[in-house]
């Protein structure tokens, strides 16, 4: 068996408005809103880096926790937005953390990697005890690259996410995870070395606003459950027009998607992790076996769903 | 009613607005459709010429204008 005993979360002062991110690209905040339902985005500091807020992600939830930093078996941390080709920042965040030596890896996949970092986690936290599950990225560091893309540059944010997965306790355990995978739209979002990102937003959003609700759909059905039974989705926030889709698509009234995009813009692999953090902030204890679940969709394309029930 | 006037009923609701695009007429350059109104369109196709469009044919370029749809359909029936 496998839980999440705790989530954590870390994010930048430095309010950047949609006003601000709109200018620009020759926009105004209302344009933003309308497209994407940002109002704010954080950027972090020049010498705030992605292994920084990774490991303040991190000591967050294990603090939350009461576990210390020495009780961990392995850290992964998703990110794409890394500073340099290699080695990623899973290392330098262990450090951080104060655990050389333990095993920490790296998943450069972008907006899904905290979601297959969650559903490997799964699978290897008993043999390897506690898993600090992280999400990290500095995406001001791409948006801010010349020529600024009008649908790409007003979408991104900084911050950090983080969940612990253990083999013994938590507050959700973790039943099953249906992941996929698919190089053909690998030219569709990409981000090259030194230069912008590329997105073709209308292929991002035909291919996932099809295949979240059926990757939602195929884990729930491996456990007879409907999606009206689910209490709360807890995604990617990559846009919430696409989230709005989602919740249309699976004939879920939208207020069960967790949605914090207005606040943070699309954070890439940090987004789920920070909103399920709020998320167990904000929400009362769920009764036992009430399902979530958990998801996201993002460049290779790579997507995936994970199920949860409350304990 | 001839198939385009129905690919123009269509676009119509899905566009929340009366439209009337060229064959050749770009969807998305001329406004009719922003990118998150193609899901609820290749959704109309489907309900509407009864066919199942799968997502290898999710392409953009492949619903870009009246034409396009047209030549899609085609090929699927």
């Amino acid at each position: 068996m496998s839980f999440i005993k705790e989530f954590g979360c870390w994010l930048p002062e430095r309010v950047v408005t949609s006003e601000e991110a709109g200018a620009w690209v020759g926009s105004d905040a209302a344009w933003v809103r309308t497209v994407s339902g940002i109002e704010e985005r954080r950027f972090a500091k020049d010498d705030e880096s992605v292994s920084d807020m990774a490991a303040w992600a991190g000591l967050d939830c294990l603090h939350r926790a009461g576990m210390p930093p020495s009780a961990l078996g392995m850290v992964i941390v998703a990110s794409s937005s890394f500073d340099r080709c290699f080695p990623g920042p899973a290392a330098e965040a262990a450090l951080k953390l104060g655990i050389p030596g333990r095993p920490a890896l790296d998943i450069t996949m972008a907006s899904a990697g905290s979601l297959f970092a969650l559903s490997l986690a799964r699978r290897l936290t008993n043999p390897l005890g506690p898993i600090l599950v992280i999400g990290a990225e500095k995406m001001s560091s791409v948006v801010t690259r010349e020529p600024r893309e009008k649908g790409v540059a007003i979408l991104f944010g900084d911050g950090a996410g983080a969940a612990l997965v253990t083999p013994d306790a938590g507050s959700l355990e973790l039943l099953d995870s249906e992941l996929a995978s698919d190089g053909t739209y690998a030219a569709d979002l990409f981000l090259d070395p030194y230069k912008p990102l590329f997105m073709n937003g209308r292929s991002v959003i035909m291919q996932a606003s099809r295949k979240v609700p059926a990757v939602i759909r195929t884990v729930l059905q491996r456990h007879d459950i409907a999606p009206a039974e689910v209490a709360s989705f807890l995604m990617h926030q990559a846009n919430q027009n696409l989230i709005v889709k989602i919740a249309a698509a699976l004939k879920v009234p939208v207020e069960r998607f967790y949605s914090n995009i207005a606040r943070y813009g699309n954070t890439s692999s940090a987004s789920m992790l920070i909103a399920a953090a709020e998320w167990s902030r904000e929400t009362p204890q769920l009764s036992k076996g009430t399902p979530v679940v958990f998801s996201a969709f993002g460049a290779g394309f790579h997507w995936g769903a994970v199920l949860a029930r409350a304990v | 009613m001839d198939r385009r006037s129905k690919l123009i009923e269509i676009l119509s609701r899905v566009a929340q607005k009366d439209v009337n695009p060229s064959d050749d007429e770009s969807l998305f350059d001329s406004g009719t459709l922003d990118s998150f109104a193609l899901p609820d369109l290749v959704t109309a196709l489907e309900q509407e010429f009864g066919i199942s469009i799968p997502d290898s044919d999710m392409n953009p370029r492949k619903f870009e204008t009246v034409a396009r749809i047209g030549e899609y359909l085609d090929a699927r029936q």
